[in-house]
């Protein structure tokens, strides 16, 4: 990162909030504790998050990569294994154990700090300043302390890793028995408490960014930035913020008593259990129903803070780069509203076969389905944008593209799974896993690619490499179906989930050579995102400079700073908005910026 | 804010370059908190409630909470105590509100006064809070352990106590919190911080902490020693 420009932005900083702590006098003899550690610049922030989210992808990636082995080649035996993973592959054979405390890390670091931490963070931290027109967030040092509590969780969940008794092996949903007893299964120990204290440093973590995104977007947007001027990103990253200020309380309280149940013989979750060589427990009158409960009150919201955000940004950047106004702007904010209210009414259908009661469950299955009305209208909303575009096939724009795609796909299947009967069957097996990583994981996975190959240029100043952009499209868009596309038949077939080794099971034994060939997609996959990481970080300090401030002729706030903004984003007055950020092509212009003041012979959108 | 004069363009509440709310950030920010951490005590009463409704019995709070400081042995006082811990912890909220009013008036003196007495109230509170669970403590109560029988004379699951220590342990850590940050506010009001600043716009965010507090006790008392 080479040093960016001192500009002087004291004359408005203080403009918007008087009781502002005077946090920006000092900032023209930054060291480099204060510009690149604990930075209050939400610009590095945002940097600090998506780096760290990076280094979390590639773990939580190559983890996958680990268990997939084990599942395509399960009579194999790689001797690299025991060099790397010592006594969890004895003979270069991952154990169970380790299996499954791999299964367990990648889902919780893939859910909560790539695609929650990774993703939100960097781009709500990036662009709400940027894009409402603020110097920098509400609270700078809150988003300063949002960052360390991430980063200090994501330490202490590293750590659990090489606890001697492994890392948290129950699962990233952490049902108990399995999270609440020691003597359940070696990483039900220590590698659970590290897990839930990560977590708890998480919540923190999520909070506090959490309430500076709402704040910001309600208090600071600048003069004419109306909330129906806000671009949809702005819009998507606040209801993530509501969704996360909101749930996120529940599953603490739910680890809370998870805690008091694990070091305190209390019995919220446990009732009438057995352990193998222990006996049987005094534990009475708890409930393990409970905890799914309090879990997937977070768990579902969950979804949508991981989806909403690249919602957002591929609203936009398919807007820009169709050289259209998005379609139904209102339709859009109105089915994202719809999705953050119903996203806290219908976690039970997680639960369908808990023995929930079923009239209970066919309430849910309602909620459920209703999500498939704000969702459609989205869709066909991205789809008219296209429609009869002058599409820029820029490496974001078909990440974007993809993201459609791919939530096309995905959100089919939730149909068939947001329905109890069709869950008997379906429930824990490959059919969910290929539902969620398709629709919710590989999804936003591309919505954060979207964000970071067309905001790379106002991060670094630089561009990315356009060609590995599309080598890397093209392989990931391929590989993700190719990947997830089989495992629905898998599912079909009854082949539940978190198994070690299916090649003993005659029913499955069917699929060994579609087991190899999914795990041979996702080490070609993996691979290519280490290309991308290559290009990311080559071109930062080596990729072709930007000559002008708005590379993609785009209508938004961010293109008016300098090439390198510092901190404070405008050298000057922040600009006033007179429109909204989706005039293209109006009256034969191409684009007009949102600080364009309306003029007089203008035609009204 | 401001009014508007009759040939300059109205101001819209939402069209930007102000707070729609009129507030400044912290205070938003404070509301939003307590939102949030309104979501934490619901799902933890939520929790109770659901344990409770599936229990098949549960202890009678006019037999477990009847001891009073200091009073012989046996004597049958049910929730008087309690309601003395509720007194004073709602005095404490008003004698808080009229800190707030105070530095909205810039009377320095009057938030000094009604500070520290909320912060009285605040330790009063705790202190009651303590012996009570000490006290119990001394009947055998603890996370894991409940002596008490069910109200109709069965035996009882841990989960009274369990959820009884857990649920008042997280209120009382609140209101811990609450009486810290009013050490802080009273702190800073004292080394005249907010008479530089020219508001007390700070004691008025602590404010609202404490208020809620108070609110969530009313719900933990209802839940706990009522029902």
């Amino acid at each position: 990162m080479s040093s960016e420009v001192a500009l002087d932005f004291h004359s408005g900083v203080s403009s918007l909030h008087d009781t502002h702590h005077s946090h920006d006098e000092h900032h023209h003899h930054e060291t480099f504790i204060s510009k690149y550690v604990f930075s209050m610049d939400h610009k590095m922030i945002a940097k600090q998050f998506l780096i760290t989210g990076m280094f979390w992808a590639v773990l939580g990636g190559f983890m996958s990569v680990l268990f997939r082995l084990q599942l395509g080649y399960p009579d194999s035996t790689f001797p690299w294994l025991e060099d790397i993973l010592g006594k969890w592959a004895k003979g270069g054979h991952i154990t169970p154990e380790a299996y499954y405390a791999l299964v367990t890390t990648h889902g919780t670091v893939l859910v909560f700090f790539v695609l929650t931490a990774g993703l939100s963070g960097t781009f709500a931290n990036f662009l709400i300043p940027l894009q409402v027109g603020a110097r920098d967030m509400a609270s700078p040092f809150m988003n300063m302390l949002s960052f360390w509590f991430f980063f200090t969780a994501g330490i202490v969940m590293l750590s659990s890793i090489f606890v001697e008794t492994g890392p948290f092996s129950g699962g990233w949903t952490a049902y108990p028995p399995l999270s609440a007893l020691g003597d359940a299964s070696p990483g039900s120990k220590t590698g659970m408490d590290l897990w839930i204290v990560s977590m708890a440093l998480f919540v923190v973590s999520s909070l506090l960014g959490g309430l500076n995104y709402i704040a910001t977007v309600l208090n600071m947007r600048t003069k004419g930035m109306s909330m129906t001027r806000l671009p949809l990103t702005i819009w998507a990253l606040f209801f993530t913020a509501v969704l996360g200020v909101l749930s996120f309380p529940v599953l603490f309280s739910g680890f809370i008593l998870l805690i008091f149940d694990r070091n305190f013989g209390t019995s919220f979750y446990l009732s009438d259990i057995f352990v193998n060589g222990a006996g049987a427990l005094p534990n009475e009158g708890g409930s393990a129903i409970l905890y799914q409960h309090l879990f997937w009150f977070l768990g579902h919201p969950e979804v949508y803070i991981i989806l909403l955000p690249a919602m957002g940004m591929v609203s936009e950047i398919l807007s820009t780069n169709a050289r259209k106004p998005i379609f139904g702007y209102m339709a859009m904010i109105g089915s994202m509203f719809a999705i953050a209210i119903l996203a806290f009414l219908v976690w039970a259908h997680h639960m369908f076969v808990t023995g929930l009661n079923p009239f209970l469950g066919s309430i849910f299955v309602l909620l459920t389905l209703l999500i498939a009305v704000p969702s459609a209208i989205k869709v066909f909303n991205w789809l008219t944008t296209l429609w009869r575009g002058n599409i820029r096939f820029t490496p974001a724009m078909l990440f974007a593209i993809g993201f459609v795609s791919l939530f096309i796909s995905g959100g089919l299947t939730g149909i068939w799974l947001g329905n109890s009967a069709l869950d008997i069957h379906l429930h824990d097996t490959y059919f969910v896993i290929a539902h969620f990583h398709i629709v919710m994981g590989v999804a936003s996975m591309f919505g954060m690619f979207a964000g970071i190959y067309h905001w790379f240029p106002k991060m670094y100043g630089r561009f990315l490499n356009n060609t590995l952009g599309y080598v890397h499209f093209w392989i990931t868009i391929a590989g993700a179906y190719l990947i997830f596309w089989p495992m629905h038949y898998e599912g079909l077939a009854g082949m539940p989930r978190r198994y070690y080794d299916y090649s003993i099971w005659e029913s499955f034994k069917q699929f060994s050579d579609l087991n190899r060939f999914i795990s041979t997609v996702a080490m070609i996959v993996f691979a290519t995102q280490i290309l991308f990481l290559a290009n990311f970080f080559y071109s930062i300090f080596k990729g072709r400079k930007l000559r002008t401030a708005n590379p993609w002729g785009s209508n938004t706030l961010e293109w008016t700073t300098p090439i390198k903004p510092g901190h404070g984003n405008w050298p000057g007055e922040i600009p006033e908005v007179y429109r909204w950020a989706y005039d293209y092509g109006k009256d034969g212009t191409d684009f007009i910026s949102q600080t364009t003041p309306v003029g007089a012979d203008e035609s009204v959108h | 804010m401001s009014t508007v004069t009759a040939t300059a363009a109205p101001t819209k509440l939402w069209g930007g370059g102000k707070s729609p709310f009129d507030v400044e950030y912290g205070k938003l920010m404070m509301w939003y908190f307590l939102m949030s951490d309104a979501f934490t005590f619901g799902a933890f009463l939520i929790s109770y409630g659901t344990i409770r409704f599936s229990s098949n019995g549960w202890p009678n709070p006019n037999e477990v909470f009847k001891s009073f400081p200091f009073a012989p042995e046996g004597v049958h006082a049910p929730l008087v105590f309690v309601s003395i811990m509720t007194f004073i912890l709602i005095i404490s909220s008003v004698t808080m509100v009229l800190a707030v009013l105070a530095g909205k008036q810039m009377d320095k003196k009057a938030v000094v006064r009604n500070l520290i007495l909320t912060i009285i109230g605040g330790i009063a509170f705790l202190s009651c809070q303590a012996w009570e669970w000490n006290h119990l403590h001394s009947e055998g109560a603890w996370w894991g352990a409940n002596p008490f029988l069910n109200a109709d004379g069965t035996q009882s699951s841990t989960n009274f106590t369990n959820y009884f220590f857990t649920i008042t342990g997280f209120h009382g850590f609140h209101v811990f919190s609450g009486v810290v940050i009013n050490i802080i506010m009273l702190i800073m009001t004292l080394m005249d911080k907010f008479e530089k600043r020219g508001h007390y716009l700070m004691i008025e965010k602590a404010g609202l902490y404490w208020h809620f507090v108070d609110l969530v006790w009313v719900f933990v008392f209802t839940c706990f020693y009522l029902i």
